[in-house]
């Protein structure tokens, strides 16, 4: 039942328990405990909202930054990685296999509250090599939603 | 002015959900659950394949049996999922859906005055189907108390000297019947000592949920009697895409191939690519699907549990077929003002068969959210034939 259960709060973590139960073929109270179970664990890290904020009055930025690291001795990437994601404005990051180390994905109010992120605060950690920052224009698809268009049932409404 | 129709055309009765459709497609705001084909969009790895297909310029007809490599595919497939060997030379056509399949098979083996056996409820054209092969159907009605499965002694009864073929249609449409090993094992018995074919719809098979699938074939001397139907709408929900196939002993496919090559002359070449990428890549697409389906299975059968609406445990299709007896209404009567009523959408048991009267046909291929929306309502218009009955609520 785990793998099914954290496939549907994945997609909808305001299921109802009752619901979950049926679909899920099992008691309540099994879900109950299941749930339980996959937060003491750290599975379920936590139940988040997806918003759109382009479709609100609030300006955001978003933006991806590729950042090049030298490791630490004994540390590896773990140091640099916890200096760079303490920065609340830090919405991810990524240790990443090919031409650079750090994935960051940040957001802001503004360009410039970005860029001045960036070049005050990451570049000029000790053990940063180099940034590269890419700037968020358009989502279209975001944790497995498609953001541009609704789903429309086109089918013919009976058929044999 | 002389007739200018064929009189075995006129005779044959129109689809009885077409009657139903007419009064549907003129209400706009009408919720459906009458759609016998899945809700999902066709994974995108396949649609990927069919477009590439295009663009490569595969524009052009297949060999008339269809793709060298899609009969190898499917050979693949049944022997991974079903453990039937078949030679993709000799004893495979790919079909232009598992509907031509049913048409072209009849039409390989029946001679006038020839006997079809069809279990009903079941799906609509294997009666017509018959008959324009110059066939006669009989119909076998299966009961709720069998979970409308077929029984050894219903099959006994209704064969005669003239029986040639069996039509196997599970698991069902309408009902969410299922076959499992020793069912099929039981009418095999009959079959094999009257010996009839079979000609075995198994468009369903993988969806099921309890045991996976068995087919007809696998049982012992089975096989070599049985004309095995399947197709990529439902499994893939490739609908749209009109692609199906029969597999049988290599004299019957090579009468069937003979009527495809005359008819049709190939299935669409892009669905046959289309179709190669699903069957190497798609067993993740349709465990995912089967689960979802699985999923509004069990929400629909609490619902009806709860409002206390008779209706036996369905376990394969995407369809559950409760039972309206209790209201004194025609499964029709009471489709029609539900819909008036309530305006949703259900296809009444009889568009499937006489024997389908006092039922109803309701699909799960809709969302849970669109199922809810549904399935309150229904709970509504129960709630109101019962205080109209006097019943307690």
């Amino acid at each position: 039942m785990r793998e099914e259960l954290l496939a549907i709060v994945e997609k909808n973590s305001r299921i109802d328990l009752k619901e979950l139960a049926v679909i899920l073929g099992v008691e309540e109270i099994d879900v109950v405990n299941e749930l339980a179970a996959l937060e003491s664990e750290g599975i379920i890290c936590g139940y988040h909202t997806m918003i759109d904020w382009e479709k609100t009055s609030i300006e955001k930025v978003s933006a991806l930054i590729e950042v090049r690291v030298t490791p630490q001795r004994g540390q590896g990437f773990d140091n640099i990685a916890e200096r760079i994601y303490k920065y609340p404005e830090v919405t991810s990051v990524y240790l990443i296999s090919g031409g650079y180390d750090l994935l960051v994905t940040l957001e802001g109010k503004s360009l410039k509250e970005i860029s001045g992120f960036v070049s005050d605060k990451l570049s000029t950690l000790d053990s940063v090599l180099s940034t590269a920052t890419h700037f968020i224009l358009k989502k279209y698809k975001d944790h497995g939603t498609i953001l541009t268009k609704k789903y429309e049932d086109t089918r013919e409404k009976v058929t044999p | 002015m002389r007739n200018l129709l064929s009189d075995k055309i006129v005779a044959l009765k129109p689809s009885g959900i077409r009657k139903f459709f007419d009064i549907v497609s003129e209400m706009d705001d009408a919720i459906s659950l009458g759609v016998g084909e899945p809700d999902f969009d066709t994974p995108w790895h396949i649609r990927d394949e069919g477009i590439y297909s295009l663009e490569k310029g595969r524009t052009f007809y297949t060999s008339n049996a269809g793709l060298k490599e899609l009969r190898e595919e499917i050979c693949n497939y049944l022997k991974r999922k079903q453990g039937l060997t078949y030679d993709p030379a000799k004893e495979v056509l790919i079909t232009v859906g598992g509907s031509e399949a049913i048409d072209i098979g009849l039409r390989a083996v029946l001679n006038p005055g020839d006997e079809v056996l069809i279990p009903q409820p079941s799906f609509v054209s294997y009666e017509p189907c018959a008959i324009m092969a110059g066939g006669v159907p009989v119909i076998i009605e299966l009961k709720a108390e069998n979970e409308f499965r077929l029984t050894a002694q219903e099959l006994e009864n209704a064969i005669t000297d003239k029986t040639k073929v069996l039509v196997l249609p599970f698991p069902n449409n309408p009902t969410g019947a299922i076959m499992e090993q020793k069912d099929l094992e039981a009418i095999a018995e009959v079959i094999k000592r009257h010996d009839i074919l079979v000609m075995s719809d198994e468009i369903y098979a993988e969806l099921t949920y309890k045991e996976k699938h068995v087919s007809i074939a696998e049982i012992e001397g089975m096989q070599e009697r049985t004309i095995l139907i399947n197709g990529f709408s439902k499994a893939y929900a490739m609908t749209g895409w009109r692609l199906g196939y029969a597999c049988g002993p290599k004299e019957i496919m090579q009468q069937m191939v003979k009527i495809h090559q005359f008819a049709i002359m190939c299935a669409p070449t892009t669905s046959q690519y289309a179709a190669v990428e699903a069957l190497r890549n798609g067993d993740g697409d349709v465990q995912e699907m089967r689960t979802a389906y699985n999923q509004r299975r069990r929400y629909l059968m609490d619902a009806f549990r709860r409002m206390d609406l008779e209706c036996f445990e369905p376990f394969g299709a995407f369809y559950v077929f409760p039972c309206i007896k209790e209201f004194g209404m025609t499964s029709e009567q009471f489709a029609e003002r539900f819909l008036a009523e309530e305006k949703v959408a259900v296809v009444p048991g009889t568009a499937f068969g006489d024997c389908g009267e006092g039922y109803l046909r309701i699909s799960y291929a809709y969302s849970l959210d669109n199922l809810k929306l549904a399935i309150g309502k229904l709970a509504d218009f129960v709630g109101k034939l019962r205080a109209e009955q006097g019943k307690a609520p």
